[in-house]
C-alpha cells in the first residue's frame, strides 16, 4: 500500500473507530465473537467478486445480515452471543472459502495491498467517524446494560434494541477495517487495542482514549511499515497492536489521570 | 404503558403469570402497591421473587397486566452481580451513565452517594476493587441518582457485613420517609421486613399470600411457605 496523506487520514479514522468499538466489545465479553464474526465477511466477499461488485460492499452486506441473525437468535433462544456467533460464523467461513476464488481468497483473509481510491477513502473516513460517534452517543446506555441489563431497563433503555445497534456498528467496524487486516485478522485490530487499554486503564475515559490511540498507532504504523518493506499491511497492523499489548504489560494502571480534554471528548 | 386505575396506587398487578421455558414461575398474581408504601416480597429460593421484579420492569415477558402510575421513575438495585473484577469502570462512570440516561444531574449523583455513605474516593475506584458493602452502596446510589419515585430492591444488603447491613438499612429507611418513595423490597431478613413493610407478598412455588405484616407473617403461613417452622426476632416496640 502506498502511504499518502489520504491513507494516513483513513488509517487514523479506521483505527479510532476500531478502538472505541473494541472497548465495549471487550467489556461485553465479545472477544472471541469478534474474531468469529469477522469470518461472516468472507461469503459476502466471495459473492461480490463473482458478481463483480466492490468486495467491501459484499462484506458489509453479509456482516449486517450476520449481525441481524445473531441478534434474532440471541433474543429468541436466550443463547449467549459467543455461542450463536461460534456456530453461525464458522459455517460462514466454510461457505466463504468455497465461494471465493483462490487469489482473492488470500487478500480477503489477510487484507489488500492496493492504494485506496478517493471513494474508498471518503467512505472509510465518514463511516469510521459515524461508527465512533454513534457508539459514543450510546456510551452511557452501554455502560448500564453491561453492568446490569435490569438497571438499564429500569432507567428506560430498550436493551434488545441497544444490543442490535451495537452489533450493527460492530459489523460496520469490521467492514471498514477489512482492507487493512482481512477477514482473519480484523478481529484482532478491534480486540487487541481494547484489551491493552483494559489492562492499563482505571476508568472508562482512560480505556476509550488508550484504545483509540493504540488502534490508531497500529493502523498507521502497520500501513507505514507495509509501504516501506513492500508487504501486506494486515499482518503488520496486527503485529504493531500485539507489540503495544506486550508493552502494556510493563505499565501500571494509569487511566485515572487522563487529560481534561479527553474527559470532555468522551 | 398502561397506567393505574386508582390514583392512590403506584403499581397495580393483575393476574400476572410468568413462564421460563416450560416452567410456570408466577401464576395469576394480583396485588396493588399504594404510593409511598413499602411492599416486602419474601419466599424461599426459586419462588420467583427476582422474576417478579424483572417482569415488573418489562425485562421478562409475562401474561396479565402491570400498571404503573403515569409519573413513575424506577430505580432498580439488582441482586449480587456477576461482573469481571478487572473492568476499567469506576463508580463515577456508573453514576455518570445513570445520570445521563435518566436525565438527572451530577448533583443528584453526589447527593445519592452521600445518602448511602459512599465516599468520593470509593466512587472513583474501579468497581472491581470495591468491597461487597461498597459495591452495594454504589448500586443503591446509582438507583437514587436517577431520582426515582419507586425503588425496586432485590436483597440490597446481600453480601454486606452486619454493621454495613444495619447502616444501609437505616439509610434506606431514612430515604423512604424523606423522599416519600414507594419501595418494593426482596428480603430474607424477616425482622427487617416486619420493621419496614406496609404490606407483604409471600411467594412460594405457585402459592402466594398478600397483606399486612401482622396478618401475613404468622407462624402457620411461614411454615406453609418455607416448609419448616421459621423463627424471627421482632422488637417489642415494633409490636406496639
Amino acid at each position: 500500500m502506498s502511504f499518502e496523506p489520504s491513507n494516513l487520514a483513513l488509517s487514523m479514522a479506521t483505527g479510532a473507530a476500531a478502538g472505541v468499538v473494541g472497548c465495549f466489545a471487550v467489556m461485553r465479553r465479545m472477544t472471541l465473537a469478534a474474531d468469529a464474526m469477522s469470518h461472516m465477511a468472507l461469503p459476502g466477499i466471495g459473492i461480490a467478486i463473482v458478481a463483480r461488485i466492490h468486495p467491501i460492499l459484499g462484506a458489509a452486506t453479509a456482516l449486517l445480515l450476520g449481525a441481524l441473525l445473531v441478534w434474532r437468535l440471541e433474543t429468541k433462544t436466550g443463547m449467549a452471543t459467543e455461542t450463536v456467533v461460534g456456530v453461525v460464523f464458522s459455517v460462514a467461513l466454510a461457505i466463504g472459502g468455497m465461494i471465493t476464488p483462490g487469489e482473492e481468497l488470500i487478500e480477503a483473509l489477510f487484507g489488500g495491498s492496493g492504494p485506496a481510491t478517493f471513494l474508498e477513502t471518503a467512505v472509510g473516513i465518514f463511516g469510521s467517524a459515524a461508527v465512533a460517534g454513534l457508539v459514543l452517543r450510546d456510551k452511557d446506555r452501554l455502560v448500564l446494560a453491561l453492568v446490569s441489563p435490569e438497571i438499564a431497563r429500569a432507567a428506560g433503555v430498550d436493551v434488545a434494541r441497544l444490543n442490535l445497534r451495537f452489533l450493527v456498528l460492530f459489523a460496520l467496524t469490521i467492514a471498514l477495517g477489512l482492507r487493512y487486516s482481512g477477514a482473519l485478522l480484523i478481529g484482532s485490530l478491534i480486540i487487541i487495542p481494547a484489551v491493552t487499554a483494559k489492562r492499563v486503564a482505571r476508568n472508562l475515559t482512560g480505556m476509550l482514549v488508550i484504545a483509540a490511540i493504540v488502534s490508531t498507532v497500529s493502523t498507521t504504523g502497520g500501513a507505514l511499515a507495509a509501504s516501506l518493506v513492500r508487504r501486506e499491511a494486515g499482518p503488520l497492523v496486527v503485529v504493531v497492536a500485539g507489540a503495544c499489548f506486550v508493552a502494556s504489560l510493563f505499565f501500571p494502571k494509569a487511566g485515572a489521570r487522563v487529560p481534561r480534554a479527553a474527559r470532555v471528548l468522551f | 404503558m398502561v397506567t393505574v386505575r386508582d390514583a392512590d396506587n403506584a403499581l397495580e398487578v393483575d393476574r400476572l403469570s410468568v413462564r421460563l421455558g416450560q416452567a410456570t414461575v408466577l401464576s395469576s398474581l394480583s396485588f396493588a402497591v399504594p404510593r409511598k408504601s413499602t411492599l416486602a416480597i419474601i419466599g424461599p429460593n426459586g419462588a420467583g421473587k427476582t422474576v417478579l421484579l424483572k417482569a415488573l420492569i418489562g425485562a421478562l415477558a409475562y401474561d396479565g397486566e402491570v400498571r404503573w402510575a403515569a409519573d413513575t421513575r424506577i430505580g432498580y438495585v439488582p441482586q449480587k452481580l456477576d461482573i469481571e473484577r478487572d473492568l476499567p469502570l469506576s463508580g463515577d462512570d456508573l453514576l455518570r451513565a445513570e445520570v445521563a440516561v435518566a436525565g438527572t444531574t451530577l448533583r443528584d449523583a453526589q447527593r445519592a452517594g452521600a445518602v448511602v455513605g459512599l465516599t468520593a474516593a470509593a466512587s472513583a475506584q474501579p468497581i472491581g476493587s470495591l468491597s461487597g458493602g461498597q459495591f452495594q452502596r454504589l448500586l443503591v446510589a446509582v438507583a437514587l441518582a436517577g431520582r426515582p419515585s419507586v425503588l425496586l430492591l432485590d436483597e440490597p444488603t446481600a453480601g454486606v457485613d452486619e454493621p454495613g447491613q444495619s447502616s444501609l438499612n437505616d439509610a434506606l429507611q431514612r430515604l423512604r420517609s424523606e423522599r416519600e418513595l414507594t419501595t418494593l423490597l426482596i428480603s430474607h431478613d424477616l425482622s427487617v421486613v416486619y420493621r419496614v413493610a406496609t404490606n407483604v407478598l409471600c411467594l412460594s412455588h405457585g402459592r402466594s399470600f398478600f397483606g399486612r405484616p401482622t396478618a401475613v407473617l404468622t407462624p402457620s403461613h411461614l411454615e406453609e411457605l418455607y416448609g419448616a417452622p421459621i423463627g424471627y426476632h421482632v422488637h417489642d416496640e415494633l409490636r406496639a
